[in-house]
């Protein structure tokens, strides 16, 4: 049985030919050297052979254990305080060559609690760093996702209305997006400034100097907020324009029935609008979401992963690593580990928003 | 039509034997969008594909940021030219990697080089520079009158409770925003470069020298967390800041933001001419003597090139006194040799910047010579910065050693 693409199709082929094969050579072909490249010690730079290592690289990022430590007790067996609270064995003492605990060479701890009572849980990881990458990731999906959404929609319903000189707002709305990331990140650096930045100087006139200035970037609880928020202006208007285009696809028909039957404006929104929007918002929210997960530019000009980690990201690590520590196989690894989070999650969404029958 | 034929033909006859007579040298350099620097390497090529008839060298310029990672690429393409600038302490990762080879170069001609300039690995020297870079304490001269501060040399540095306490005054005075300025704001190379030998004069190190297989004990032993204890004092004790916005780097010490600012010979001139009582003090000595950094960008013959003579014969045509001094000149760097410096009115005796050179030649420390250099500098320079944000010392020390000797032993040891 001749299908339709292999049938007097020579045309078709030719043309999609040029992009297939870039396509092929610059992201089909990496993608598996990536997956072969992670289960070696593949260097960016060496003379010596690759070697196979199987699940190494992965083990050593994903290493996670934990550790429950009861208080030191002294000879009455009183718990021994310091600084006002109880005070626990030396964690070094158990990760740094101690023949006893060969399991926990090499580990940090990554946080720690208590479950009640005097002993206290920490939480080893083997790579701590690529633990908190992966949190501040999820973080910004996890923010960025619907407040992104969200805007954009709002934009777009401002935006979707016969005024004189509409197209003036779609044109600032959407001006973001077309500057490059590297020159917004850099422009941002100068807004955020600790010292004499625009937002501190906005902050401190509006409050009339109540305000201190805030090392927006330079400080651990600011910095990841700080470029959550920079990231959701700087890309709310591509997704803008997607909603519009959405929106401009409802029939008018359907609106018109709606005035003639004294629909309110939620109603209108709530029966015609959003159902209308289905399918737009499923393709959305999984752009955002896979956008999201990428984020590295705003990082890699911002703050370099810092203060503290606490912008660290996958890709960012990646690269980091790929190209900084020139370690190619642990870069594959992190973005093979992206790939399966980046799939799951989309299939999650897939099957989440799908046609019911 | 005959005549244009024979015309023709001659002239490609021409062409070919000239081709023949002179060999065509490729060169890839770092400077672009340097108009001084280009201009003075461009006269050093016109002069020694004039000088001879069996080479002629051909320049292409990358920008700075992108050097390295052309050199990478060129290298796994097996593209790379005949002759490579290569910073310091890049070359012996490259020359591990088999990008370089042995420059081959009359000893007698580099025997009076400052030391940094050299760059050797494995017993072989691979590159040399036409000049360094150092790194001092710039203050004013009114300031330490005006604290009371007996002015340090090389000879006589000051300890570390004589620099704690000019830090103290300084602050007392309340005269300047911090009483330090590090450059926290050049991240990047500036951390190892400009802050390791700290790490040094406390007598640690990035990597124990004697093996160059661990750096524990090095980088985590008990002059390392006394550094480190002393590094992060600097930012608790509000004697430095953490972050530092660039353009305070650039011009706070000018705008008198800072008693002190540790920098390099580069940003002399431009002190110099804020404040005419500029002086440049020695590096303080935190135990084990004062130690500043050294070696800067090199030159060095390709491991592919097919003519390595010819390549060796233009560095070595560029060692040149009169050259040292035109870059020196150009782009105010320290000439490699003491004859050039003379022929530099900056850095000649009694120059403004002539300090330089003393402290090249007498506390410089290159960055440990090791293929494995490239990683240990990034994480040598995150856990810095980690440390000045408030980190458990011993812990991020101790993370940094692990993640340095787990980086030696993927790489079997970097061939040492």
């Amino acid at each position: 049985m001749a299908s339709k693409f292999t049938v007097s199709n020579r045309t078709g082929w030719l043309m999609a030919g040029p992009a297939v094969l870039l396509i092929a050579g610059f992201v089909i072909l990496p993608f598996f050297l990536a997956i072969g490249f992670s289960f070696t010690n593949q260097r960016l730079v060496s003379p010596n052979p690759t070697e196979f290592t199987g699940l190494e690289n992965y083990r050593q990022l994903l290493g996670v254990t934990t550790l429950t430590l009861e208080p030191v007790r002294d000879e009455a067996g009183a718990v021994v305080m310091k600084d006002g609270a109880p005070e626990y064995p030396s964690l070094r003492s158990l990760t740094r060559n101690n023949p006893d605990r060969p399991d926990l060479a090499g580990m940090r701890e990554w946080f720690n609690f208590s479950t009640g009572g005097d002993s206290r849980t920490y939480v080893l990881a083997r790579d701590v760093v690529f633990m908190k990458a992966i949190v501040n990731t999820f973080i910004f999906v996890i923010v960025v996702a619907p407040v992104q959404a969200g805007l954009a929609l709002g934009l777009a319903l401002l935006i979707n209305q016969r005024l004189r000189g509409i197209n003036v707002f779609r044109a600032i709305y959407f001006m973001p997006v077309v500057v490059s990331i590297v020159v917004v990140s850099l422009l941002w650096r100068l807004i955020y400034d600790g010292q004499s930045g625009l937002l501190n100087n906005l902050l401190g006139t509006i409050s009339f100097g109540l305000i201190p200035p805030v090392d927006w970037l330079g400080n651990p609880s600011t910095a990841l907020g700080s470029i959550i928020a920079m990231s959701i202006w700087q890309a709310v208007g591509f997704h803008m324009v997607i909603w519009l285009s959405g929106l401009q696809t409802i029939s008018p028909t359907l609106y018109e029935a709606a005035a003639i039957e004294g629909a309110s404006k939620w109603q209108v929104f709530r029966y015609i609008t959003w159902p209308g929007l289905r399918n737009t918002a499923v393709l959305i929210l999984i752009v955002i979401t896979m956008q999201a997960f990428g984020l590295f530019a705003q990082i890699d000009v911002m703050t370099n992963g810092g203060p503290l980690d606490s912008t660290q990201t996958i890709v960012f690590q990646a690269i980091e690593r790929g190209y900084g520590k020139q370690d190619i196989s642990g870069g594959s690894a992190i973005s093979v580990i992206l790939f399966v989070i980046v799939l799951s999650i989309s299939l999650i969404q897939r099957w989440l928003t799908r046609e019911k029958s | 039509m005959k005549v244009f034929k024979l015309a023709a033909s001659a002239a490609i006859l021409c062409w070919a034997s000239a081709a023949q007579a002179q060999t065509t040298l490729s060169m890839w350099y770092h400077g672009a969008g340097n108009e001084v620097e280009l201009k003075l390497i461009n006269e050093v090529i016109t002069d020694f594909n004039a000088s001879q008839s069996d080479w002629k060298v051909e320049l292409q310029s990358f920008p700075q940021a992108a050097y390295n990672d052309s050199v990478v690429a060129g290298a796994l393409a097996g593209n790379l030219p005949d002759i490579l600038d290569v910073d310091g302490p890049n070359m012996p990762n490259w020359a591990w990697a088999g990008y370089m080879q042995p420059l081959v170069i009359d000893e007698s001609k580099i025997a009076n080089f400052l030391p940094g300039t050299k760059g050797v690995w494995d017993g072989k020297l691979y590159s040399i520079g036409l000049w360094d870079a150092a790194v001092a304490l710039v203050t004013r001269q009114s300031t330490l009158d005006e604290l009371g501060l007996r002015k340090p040399t090389v000879d006589a540095p000051w300890t570390k409770d004589e620099f704690m306490a000019a830090l103290d005054a300084a602050k007392a005075a309340g005269k300047w925003e911090y009483p330090l300025d590090l450059g926290m704001a050049w991240t990047g190379e500036w951390y190892p470069y400009a802050f390791s030998p700290f790490l040094q004069s406390f007598g640690g190190d990035i990597v124990d020298r004697s093996t160059y297989k661990t750096a524990e004990g090095a980088l985590n032993g008990d002059a390392a967390l006394a550094f480190g204890e002393w590094w992060q004092g600097l930012f608790k004790n509000g004697y430095a800041q953490a972050t530092q916005d660039p353009a305070d780097r650039d011009g706070g010490f000018a705008a008198g933001k800072y008693a002190f600012s540790w920098n390099g010979n580069w940003a002399a001139l431009g002190a110099l001419a804020a404040f005419p009582d500029t002086v440049f003090l020695p590096a303080p000595d935190l135990g084990a003597g004062p130690k500043i950094g050294a070696a800067s960008w090199q030159f060095g013959v390709s491991a592919t090139s097919k003519n390595p003579q010819g390549a060796a014969a233009f560095i070595e045509f560029a060692l040149q006194d009169k050259y040292l001094a035109a870059f020196s000149n150009g782009i105010g760097l320290i000439p490699a040799t003491p004859s050039a410096s003379e022929m530099v009115d900056n850095y000649k005796a009694g120059g403004p910047l002539s300090v330089f050179v003393e402290y090249s030649a007498k506390t410089a420390l290159v960055r440990p010579v090791t293929p494995g250099y490239v990683v240990q500098a990034k994480v040598f320079e995150k856990a810095l910065a980690d440390i000045a944000n408030g980190t458990d010392v011993a812990a991020t020390l101790d993370a940094a050693a692990d993640e340095i000797n787990a980086d030696i032993e993927k790489n079997g040891g970097y061939g040492h």
